[in-house]
């Protein structure tokens, strides 16, 4: 393994000398100009590992989640291709999920650049599912960026050196002496032409194979700078389409009655015919996990859920409640080694509620399954796997299975599964029809995916001002990892540092956890334990819990042995481009300013997906803030002001990154204070946003500010999930302070229910009918 | 089959449909109008927020009985008419500040920011914190504070 070595937390930088190199592509036989890209192994060529570190490298420092996946994206990146269009535009299918995170316009900025085109030219799309690619069609681990910023680019540049060929060869003059701006070429001469006058002319009725240069960073006019979505102005005009508000004919609207237990399944049905019957119905089917309805319009289906009278079958976890998952978690914890003895140590223990992706918008599908064929439109950041597996259920060969990838609206790792995709076709075949399916809330935050509940333990140990030992364990519900993530670690297994028989969930543990800090010896494990919840990575998966728990012992250890936390964090941070951003913080958050009682500031650090980030938070703890009165409304502490600062390598658009950023401290604030399941005989007692408390307006703060540090590195890291644990441990480290007590147990609100939750049958809540009562 | 006739946007339509479907699925699955986006149906997460008559409601939670002929419905497809534009200022200020994410519950969030900006001016005082800390609207994204200082911006050319 040690030819994966490399010093830890550099960046991925490409190897001097070796950044002007060319990349090869193809261009491909079509009408007008198409060039597919091709990359070579260079992209992970890793540096050499130099320096000794008190620390030896975690798994992670060396080789993280987010190689694994570029690893695994090689083989086939070459497949992707730019099209330039008679118009003058160019597009592009992209192979990944687009569900807020920014992707679709990273991408069409790379294109953008390195054809000198202007960014409102460039038409990206997301591509169907695409069997040949492999694992290459897999959104998440905040990877996209990642594995495609280069061949992306290259196919970009193959297509902008084809266009300049074609004129050259026509005005009988030196390529080299063209210019290429604006989505024109043009010569000294005079000479002028649009790329819609030459992409006929550049079309190649062969496919061969070309080579090119990429533009340098110095060079760059548009990555890097900040730039609007490019689908902005469609989302202010309520004009986005996501799935539910695509056409298709004869799909109407369909949902389902499901069990009052997760997982539950149907005994039988009293009064289908009843109910099929009712205005506006269609059709009832009773299905694997509930009952189905479809109607003209999902007001009417939620009346007949109302109205079907069920009898359930058990799920699989009807037994499990809070206190007894937390019985089995803290009986399955790894032992800590290191014993107490000859040194000081901190112990500590943190119990993390389940939680829930809830993405605003619920699971929804659109399915037309025939007796030969079917057609599939939803949100899927793996819809190669739910191409194969709906095609495996519904007894079809994969190739007869069509799966259009839609914008979702949100995720937070809820797209990885394609449960509502299965469900509508399976709905579809019963009932013969094109079915609209849609959860409701209550079905996502009941029967949806869940962050499961789990349980860390710290121990640290030290000695004449050094941490001697940092022994973390991190025992959990287990993830489920069954969406593709571990079809790519088995096809890259005798690759990885990590070795030995790891499961999916341990191995995706070691790549993505690694403590900052030289504290000696230091180990991070993780055990499972077997429980059938519907779980699944939640946006930044173990992070959030694993750094709270963490950067709460490091002030403990800061206290104890007489340091400040800035102080103390300096001090034993490894990685310089990581103190680099720590100092920003520090001076522009004011650490360390004056705070009136019962109000504190709290920092943490994080490092991941080859970013350094930190988070300072200030939060308010009095009792005149804590007991503020909202209707229906979890207060609470809040935080009133927020920073985030962050080395993202190179920062293809900061204005994105900026949001991610802003999203990420939202759901940190949330994890911390607010959001969380209660888990009670086998189902979650959520239903709808006023009983799961993600942050609001009135929890939010006021004043939150990102600072993007300059690049440090000509290759972007990822972004989309870096924020949530430095907000969470930063914000747990502030209520510390405030409090003057750790919390061990979070949400902190967790031990209160906050809410009358609605009964688990129906499963649906009727829609009320008294919204013109009040104003809003 | 009931019909109920009501303005929406501007124009007079008519729909036949039983009297407690709930609004929000006539404009959606059966007038085809789908900038309001369904959250919850609860009346809670507010994604679905549009206009009767200048002020903010969710039609999730209206029989479209309640609606009356004389009742005006605005949308978010409907908003930048009533300015007499292509786009209202608070949909300006929201490009400006680049506040959408995901963008599923900026229509709503667009809605509920017109109607407090119009609330607070009829009460003859600018937007204040306290009056965007009262703003029940979820964005699941996070984009709150980008939502803050576009309403600020917004109100300011209402």
């Amino acid at each position: 393994m040690a030819n994966h070595r490399r010093a830890p937390r550099l960046p991925e930088i490409e190897p001097k000398g070796i950044d002007r190199r060319y990349f090869l592509g193809f261009l491909i036989a079509a009408p007008t100009l198409a060039v597919a890209a091709q990359v070579g192994g260079a992209v992970l060529e890793p540096a050499k590992a130099s320096a000794a570190i008190p620390s030896l490298p975690q798994p992670e420092d060396i080789f993280d989640l987010g190689d694994l996946q570029n690893l695994a994206a090689l083989p086939t990146s070459g497949l992707i291709s730019v099209r330039v269009n008679a118009d003058g535009t160019a597009s592009f299918a992209v192979h990944r999920a687009e569900v807020g995170q920014g992707m679709t316009t990273a991408v069409a900025m790379m294109i953008a650049e390195e054809l000198d085109l202007p960014l409102n030219k460039v038409k990206v799309t997301l591509a169907d599912a695409r069997p040949e690619l492999l694992l290459n069609q897999l959104t998440g681990g905040s990877n996209s960026m990642r594995s495609i910023y280069t061949p992306v680019r290259t196919a970009a540049a193959l297509a902008r050196q084809q266009l300049v060929a074609t004129a050259a060869s026509q005005w009988k003059v030196p390529a080299s002496e063209l210019r290429t701006s604006n989505g024109m070429v043009t010569h000294s001469s005079g000479k002028k032409a649009s790329y819609g006058s030459l992409t006929k002319a550049a079309a190649v009725t062969k496919t061969v194979s070309v080579s090119t240069q990429l533009k340098k960073v110095s060079e760059f006019k548009i990555l890097g700078t900040a730039q609007n979505r490019i689908d902005a102005r469609e989302a202010v005009m309520g004009a986005k389409k996501f799935t539910l508000d695509y056409e298709v004919p004869n799909a109407k609207p369909a949902m389902v009655r499901r069990p009052p237990t997760i997982n539950g399944t149907v005994k039988s049905v009293a009064n289908a015919a009843a109910v099929k019957a009712m205005p506006g119905i269609t059709d009832v089917a009773t299905i694997t996990h509930g009952v189905a309805v479809r109607g003209e319009t999902f007001g009417q289906c939620i009346d007949a859920l109302n109205a079907l009278e069920v009898t359930w079958g058990s799920g699989t976890v009807d037994n499990e409640s809070d206190a007894t998952v937390l019985k089995k978690l803290k009986a399955a914890q790894l032992p800590l080694l290191v014993p107490g003895l000859l040194t000081k140590s901190v112990d500590a223990e943190f119990t993390f509620a389940f939680a829930s992706n809830s993405p605003l918008e619920p699971g929804t599908a659109i399915a037309d399954v025939r007796s030969d064929r079917a057609e599939i439109w939803s949100c899927l950041k793996v819809p190669i796997v739910a191409q194969q597996e709906i095609a495996a259920s519904l007894g079809l060969p994969a190739s007869a299975v069509k799966v259009h990838v839609t914008q979702g609206g949100g995720s937070f790792g809820r797209h990885l599964f394609h449960d509502t995709a299965s469900e509508a076709a399976e709905i579809s075949k019963k009932m013969g029809k094109p079915v609209k399916l849609m959860w409701s809330r209550t079905d996502d935050f009941r029967q949806g995916r869940t962050h499961p509940m789990c349980v860390t333990r710290v121990r640290a140990t030290y000695a004449l001002g050094n941490v001697i030992s940092f022994e973390q364990r991190h025992t959990s519900v287990q993830t489920d990892f069954s969406h593709g993530l571990g079809e790519m670690i088995t096809a890259t297994a005798a690759k990885l540092p990590v070795g030995g028989n790891l499961s999916f969930a341990e191995t995706i543990f070691l790549l993505s956890q690694s403590s900052p800090y030289n504290f000696g010896v230091t180990t991070q494990l993780l055990n499972e334990i077997p429980l059938k919840f519907n779980t699944g990575s939640m946006r930044n998966i173990y992070s959030p819990n694993v750094v709270t728990a963490e950067e709460l012992v490091v002030d403990q250890l800061a206290a104890k042995m007489g340091k400040d936390p800035v102080q103390f964090r300096r001090e034993f941070l490894k990685d310089a481009r990581i103190r680099a951003v720590l100092d920003k913080a520090v001076e522009v958050g004011e650490w360390g300013k004056a705070m009136p009682a019962g109000t504190a500031q709290g920092i943490a650090v994080h490092s991941e997906y080859r970013g350094a980030v930190v988070a300072l938070v200030e939060i308010d703890c009095r009792p005149e803030t804590v007991n503020r009165k909202i209707t229906d409304a979890v207060t609470g502490p809040r935080v009133t002001k927020a920073l985030i600062v962050v080395d993202p390598g190179f920062a293809i658009n900061p204005r994105g990154l900026e949001a991610q950023m802003i999203g990420g401290m939202n759901d940190g604030i949330a994890m911390c204070l607010t959001s969380s399941l209660h888990m009670k005989n086998g189902i979650p007692l959520e239903g709808s946003w006023d009983n799961y408390f993600y942050t609001r307006q009135w929890n939010t703060p006021s004043d939150m500010q990102v600072v993007v540090m300059p690049n440090t590195s000509d290759s972007p890291s990822g972004a989309g999930e870096l924020g949530v644990a430095p907000s969470f441990a930063a914000t747990a480290c502030a209520y510390a302070r405030a409090t003057g007590k750790m919390p061990t147990s979070f949400p902190i609100n967790h031990g209160t229910l906050s809410f009358e939750p609605y009964p688990l049958e129906p499963s649906t809540p009727p829609s009320p009918t008294n919204g013109l009562d009040t104003e809003i | 089959m009931p019909s109920h006739t009501f303005k929406l946007n501007g124009k007079m339509v008519s729909v036949e449909v039983a009297d407690d479907v709930r609004l929000l699925w006539v404009l959606r699955d059966m007038l085809g109008v789908t900038g309001p986006k369904y959250g919850c149906g609860l009346n809670v997460c507010k994604a679905c927020t549009s206009h009767i008559n200048g002020k903010a409601f969710n039609p999730c939670s209206v029989p479209v009985s309640k609606i009356k002929p004389t009742d005006e419905v605005t949308t978010i497809e409907g908003l930048p008419a009533t300015v007499g534009k292509d786009l209202h200022p608070m949909q300006e200020a929201w490009l400006d500040l680049d506040v959408v994410q995901c963008g599923y519950c900026q229509p709503g969030q667009i809605m509920a920011a017109v109607a407090k900006v119009r609330q607070a001016k009829a009460a003859g005082r600018e937007i204040v914190d306290a009056d965007l800390d009262e703003i029940r609207n979820i964005c699941r994204c996070g984009t709150y504070s980008r939502i803050r200082e576009a309403i600020k911006a917004g109100a300011k050319n209402m």
